[in-house]
């Protein structure tokens, strides 16, 4: 039995805003399913968190326009 | 949670309703002591939540303390429905003039406690209210304002009980009324109500059942004054793997409710079922329809994806489950698609196609375009709220009973 990630929803962040360490703990607080995470090397994605998103936007508003990007994947 | 009998007898006694001196007892020469200060012929009673005591053997009556204490002996090894007494409860043998029947019970239909009365006490007051309806005595009480002494008279009264009777009963109904309110009770009942031959009123039996959700907030009652433990939930049963499994998936996580029984259960037709009452319906509308439940389940509050993905494999990983049945009320605040998402994850994680493990798919409500989007790419069969819960249930029990055949 295996456990599945990132089933429905998939996100995205562009170079260069991935790596920018302020944009990712922006990124950290405001998710309020800890989908990033902030390291000193900029944003990660928390795979196992992918599917509880809740499409909320918080993330998009938060980053610069056209950087980040929810991608769902049954549409 | 229910009480045992001895307990039911200290919250009587501690709302000021006259009792019968009695001693609970958890060995035969606790019982011999207990019947040596009684005095006079005793009844020793086992103490086990069951019905059927009389029956069973596990009441019985003593002349002496060495018969009390010969008789308890017995009782404290007596299993009745598969249930171990706590204990033994030794009662004198009272010289009973008559028997009168108090209760209070909760009446869902009206959201008011109900105080009930009768003259013919010592049988079972749903006998009593079907043979003898002039016997029974009936009135509502408020949740919010204190119960009178004249709100119990009239209730008594009705039965045709009158004079000093009368006098005498009415602070015994009033305070139970009181204690009903006080404790958080669903019922509260003393039967019966006995008058002495000396003219006293006594309670020579009493049965209580308290809120579940209001366990906590009666730990004056419960921890102190009747010192049963936190971990004494009263259940009958060993929880089953799938009810541990559930109940530990739900604690791990804050977010939404799921909760999953399984006893009695032995069907093909998983249910992840819930909102406002919704389960009840839905499970008795899959049985009534032909349909065999494989367990029961509450799911609800917005949980996450992880938590309904958990409960729906809990439910396809139990033997013999050939589809599970995903069927809400409609809900405003747990969201159609992150439901959906959890279901077709607990298929995918089990290497199942969500189209044919998922007979039926009814959860109208919050974000349910979204949710209906999931469903179609993974073509599972579902229905809006133009679908009753009573046709969805008919269709997951037909899918099912077709895939038998």
């Amino acid at each position: 039995m295996s456990t599945l990630h990132g089933v429905f929803i998939d996100v995205v962040v562009d170079e260069p805003a991935r790596s920018d360490v302020e944009l990712a703990k922006k990124l950290e607080e405001v998710c309020p399913v800890s989908i990033f995470k902030a390291t000193d090397a900029g944003t990660t994605i928390v795979e196992e968190n992918l599917d509880e998103c809740v499409l909320c936007n918080l993330c998009v508003d938060a980053a610069p326009e056209g950087t980040v990007h929810i991608i769902k994947k049954y549409e | 949670m229910r009480f045992y009998e001895y307990e039911a007898r200290k919250i009587v006694e501690r709302a000021g309703i006259p009792v019968t001196k009695y001693g609970f007892c958890q060995s035969a020469e606790e019982a011999r002591k207990a019947a040596e200060e009684i005095g006079g012929p005793v009844v020793i009673k086992s103490q086990v939540l069951s019905g059927g005591r009389m029956k069973a053997g596990g009441v019985q009556f003593a002349d002496t303390p060495d018969e009390a204490a010969a008789h308890a002996e017995k009782i404290l090894e007596l299993e009745i429905n598969g249930l171990m007494p706590v204990g033994v409860l030794v009662d004198p043998k009272a010289e009973v003039k008559q028997e009168y029947y108090a209760g209070v019970v909760w009446d869902g239909t009206a959201k008011k406690p109900l105080m009930l009365f009768s003259d013919m006490g010592g049988i079972d007051i749903e006998q009593v209210a079907e043979e003898h309806p002039d016997h029974v005595g009936r009135g509502h009480v408020s949740n919010l304002f204190p119960v009178g002494d004249y709100e119990a008279k009239q209730v008594i009264a009705a039965t045709g009980v009158t004079g000093s009777q009368l006098n005498r009963a009415t602070p015994i109904l009033a305070r139970l009324a009181r204690l009903f309110l006080e404790n958080d009770m669903t019922l509260a009942e003393i039967n019966p109500v006995a008058e002495l031959t000396d003219g006293r009123f006594v309670a020579l039996d009493a049965h209580m059942e308290m809120e579940d959700e209001a366990v906590g907030r009666q730990k004056q009652l419960l921890r102190k004054d009747l010192g049963i433990a936190e971990d004494d939930t009263r259940d009958h049963y060993e929880p089953s793997e799938f009810e541990r499994n559930v109940k530990a998936i739900d604690s791990a996580d804050h977010r939404g409710v799921i909760q999953g029984k399984d006893h009695g259960f032995h069907g093909n037709l998983g249910l992840v079922i819930g909102a406002g009452g919704g389960s009840l319906t839905l499970t008795d509308a899959v049985r009534s329809q032909g349909g065999k439940p494989a367990n029961y389940s509450e799911i609800g509050g917005n949980p996450s994806v992880a938590k309904a993905c958990g409960l729906a494999k809990e439910v396809l990983m139990k033997d013999g489950v050939e589809k599970i049945a995903v069927m809400m009320s409609i809900v405003s605040n747990t969201r159609v698609d992150i439901v959906a998402r959890g279901v077709i994850k607990a298929c995918l994680e089990l290497d199942r196609d969500p189209a044919e493990t998922i007979a039926i798919f009814r959860i109208p409500g919050a974000w349910e375009d979204e949710g209906f989007k999931i469903l179609d790419r993974y073509g599972v069969e579902y229905c809006d709220r133009s679908v009753s819960l009573w046709d969805a249930a008919g269709r997951a029990v037909a899918k099912i009973q077709g895939a038998a055949a």
